[in-house]
């Protein structure tokens, strides 16, 4: 298995962040490097290595690149705004290996004729940030960013930044209001492409932690050698986040090509307890889910995944066993959308309300015989004909993000849903309450009020809505 | 007339110099505006307009849409438990509801001293670690109800000068997304994150 963005930290386990380190591996020389290259040579590198950007949309970044307008000056931004329920790959990059972000950065700042370079970090990213701050300071004394890096005559300013604990600002044009210092509300799509009207109305390169990290290791191996790592579409490694009830949760590094039975089985552990695996979620919370008899089998590839409705989206893997309820992991990720709702859409911001509150009272044993159809019927008025990819009835994809738990809900576990309208709330409670006879009644509604309820939502009330 | 003091003031303009266009630097400033009250107030979000030439309003519709930018009494140490999906699967939901019953806070309170601040969040990204509970944005993963519990009666009790990740990880966290072996000897000194441009980070035994 190679090994290319974590290999300095699987090997400097104690130091792989410091500039010594990086360094002493190779460090700063494909900069260096990138220098003595036109920015129509690094462009069409990056083309020809297939890089794929790894925030989620899985666009080109050579491709991406090559749309910048001509416009002068022109920004790097850096999307370390992770915040993808599931994701956490890019804390383990910013934090154990920033040098090799900012050596990605460099690159990727002189192929676009770029001057000051943001790097955006999540607010709650604290730590993370500290390290990439550090490492730009170490730069900046090394001579590598500043006037004249690296002894040429090309500057190069990074000004890390803060956000304000906001998910949608890792979409990239709320991620550049949200940098002019304006709420983070995502801009129409055109006119205002970020390659051409991006921050301060400039041409803007927007790209992922992940996807720039690979730079330096895209210009070592050459496009050639970066294809050759390659399965099908996909070129070089990549980097998913397994979380739930797997035995072994975290961030892995790999090749191209293994299927989910062998990144949830081998790779992840295998499911805690021995339970049995009841579905999982293959690309963060906005992606459709997977279920085990449909789609254990599959590649773990754009196509693959694309070919059977979903995305590998920011590479998170959410695993759930057998003991789920599913209503309630569904609840749990369109409250998760309905909270980061910028408001802006009608459909997304009422919409995602809506399924939040409904599958709330499906949830609390209030369900109704046509709430199964009244969530599609949301859902259709968020995305329309609930397909995927999604037609868009909003400015940005969050709103139709929402929408792929229900639609796992409609195609996968109806009954379960059902079983909670008909029973009066979860299988779970129920077995519980058969094996506890002094849990009342009382104590579990006392315990189902404390539950936490969205601050904008109406709680646990019912919409007045009869089909 | 400036309600900050004068390093707060020196810190200020160097947030500006970092920036094409003053108005960039609103977020920055917020947090700073916070670390001089203890919370966003009217009169720091006023000085947040002053310094980058836009209006109050302006300002209050920036951190209106931001969770982090706290604009009611908060505690000295702010709790937050994520209940997003990865931690919602491994008990989050229980480790909240032990927070909130030790400290006697409900999420999105704060006690009466002024020390604990509880809420409930989404994904803090260390979903690996779940479930996973921040103090002044310092991370703790793989908390338990127990050790949720001994979390509070320590900040209420030992009240840390400095909040610092690898003491609270080694004292309350279990598993953790991924494994980093080096201790950082800095934390966060109130609700708000402890970064260097802002002058938020201080050593522990320091202040």
């Amino acid at each position: 298995m190679t090994l290319l963005l974590t290999k300095r930290m699987n090997d400097h386990p104690q130091s792989s962040h410091t500039i010594d380190v990086y360094e002493q591996t190779d460090g700063y020389s494909q900069a260096r490097r990138s220098l003595q290259m036109s920015r129509d040579e690094l462009v069409e590198l990056v083309k020809e290595s297939g890089l794929l950007g790894r925030g989620g949309a899985a666009f080109s970044a050579g491709l991406k690149w090559s749309f910048l307008a001509a416009d002068r000056p022109a920004y790097l931004v850096v999307n370390a705004d992770e915040s993808e329920p599931g994701t956490f790959k890019d804390r383990q990059l910013l934090e154990r290996d920033p040098h090799q972000l900012l050596e990605g950065v460099i690159i990727a700042s002189f192929a676009n004729e770029v001057n000051h370079a943001f790097i955006y970090v999540r607010g709650e990213y604290s730590k993370p940030a500290r390290r990439v701050q550090d490492a730009v300071d170490e730069a900046y004394a090394a001579g590598y960013l500043g006037k004249g890096i690296f002894g040429s005559d090309y500057d190069l300013d990074v000004t890390v930044h803060l956000g304000g604990g906001a998910y949608i600002c890792g979409e990239e044009t709320a991620l550049i209001n949200s940098l002019e210092g304006l709420r983070g509300e995502p801009r129409l799509k055109p006119p205002y492409f970020p390659a051409v009207k991006g921050l301060y109305m400039k041409p803007t390169i927007v790209n992922n932690v992940e996807t720039l990290a690979n730079l330096p290791h895209v210009l070592a191996l050459g496009a050639g050698g970066y294809r050759e790592l390659a399965h099908e579409t996909d070129t070089g490694t990549f980097m998913t986040s397994v979380s739930g009830h797997v035995n072994k949760p975290g961030n892995y590094e790999l090749s191209h090509g293994i299927t989910w039975r062998e990144l949830i089985y081998d790779i992840a552990g295998g499911i805690r307890d021995g339970n049995e695996l009841k579905a999982w979620i293959p690309g963060g919370a906005s992606a459709p889910w997977f279920v085990p008899d449909r789609h254990l089998e599959l590649d773990i590839t754009k196509d693959a995944t694309a070919a059977a409705g979903s995305m590998l989206g920011s590479g998170a893997v959410v695993v759930m066993d057998a003991t789920t309820c599913m209503v309630a992991a569904a609840e749990r990720i369109v409250r998760f959308f309905s909270h980061e709702s910028c408001g802006q859409c009608t459909p997304c911001r009422e919409g995602t309300t809506w399924l939040e509150m409904i599958l709330r009272r499906i949830d609390e044993g209030q369900g109704r015989e046509v709430d199964m159809g009244l969530l599609l019927d949301v859902s259709d008025g968020i995305s329309v004909g609930l397909a995927w990819p999604p037609k868009m009835t909003t400015i940005c994809p969050l709103g139709p993000s929402a929408v792929s738990p229900i639609k796992a809900l409609q195609d996968y576990f109806r009954d379960e849903v059902m079983d909670h309208v008909r029973f009066g709330g979860c299988w779970k409670d129920r077995a519980s309450r058969s094996s506890s006879a002094e849990k009342t009644e009382g104590d579990r509604q006392a315990a189902r009020r404390s539950l936490p309820t969205t601050e904008r939502g109406s709680g646990g009330r019912h919409p007045e809505m009869t089909a | 007339m400036s309600l900050w003091p004068e390093e707060v003031r020196a810190r200020a303009e160097t947030v500006v110099s970092r920036y094409p266009e003053r108005r960039s630097a609103v977020m920055p400033l917020l947090y700073l505006a916070m670390s001089v009250d203890g919370h966003l107030t009217d009169e720091g979000m006023e000085e947040v307009a002053r310094w980058t030439e836009i209006t109050p309003a302006q300002v209050r519709a920036v951190a209106s849409f931001y969770t982090m930018y706290k604009r009611e009494r908060t505690g000295r140490y702010l709790i937050s438990c994520c209940t997003s999906i990865s931690c919602m699967l491994l008990g989050s939901d229980d480790v909240l509801r032990a927070v909130e019953d030790e400290s006697g806070v409900p999420h999105g309170e704060t006690d009466e001293e002024g020390v604990l601040s509880v809420e409930h969040v989404e994904c803090l990204g260390a979903c690996g670690g779940a479930p996973a509970v921040q103090v002044n944005y310092e991370l703790i993963e793989g908390v338990t109800p127990e050790k949720g519990r001994e979390l509070v009666r320590w900040l209420k009790t030992a009240r840390p000068a400095v909040v610092n990740t690898d003491e609270m990880q080694g004292l309350f966290g279990g598993a953790r997304s991924f494994e980093w072996g080096i201790r950082e000897e800095v934390g966060a000194v109130g609700p708000y994150p402890a970064f260097q441009p802002l002058g938020t980070v201080e050593s522990e035994g320091s202040s």
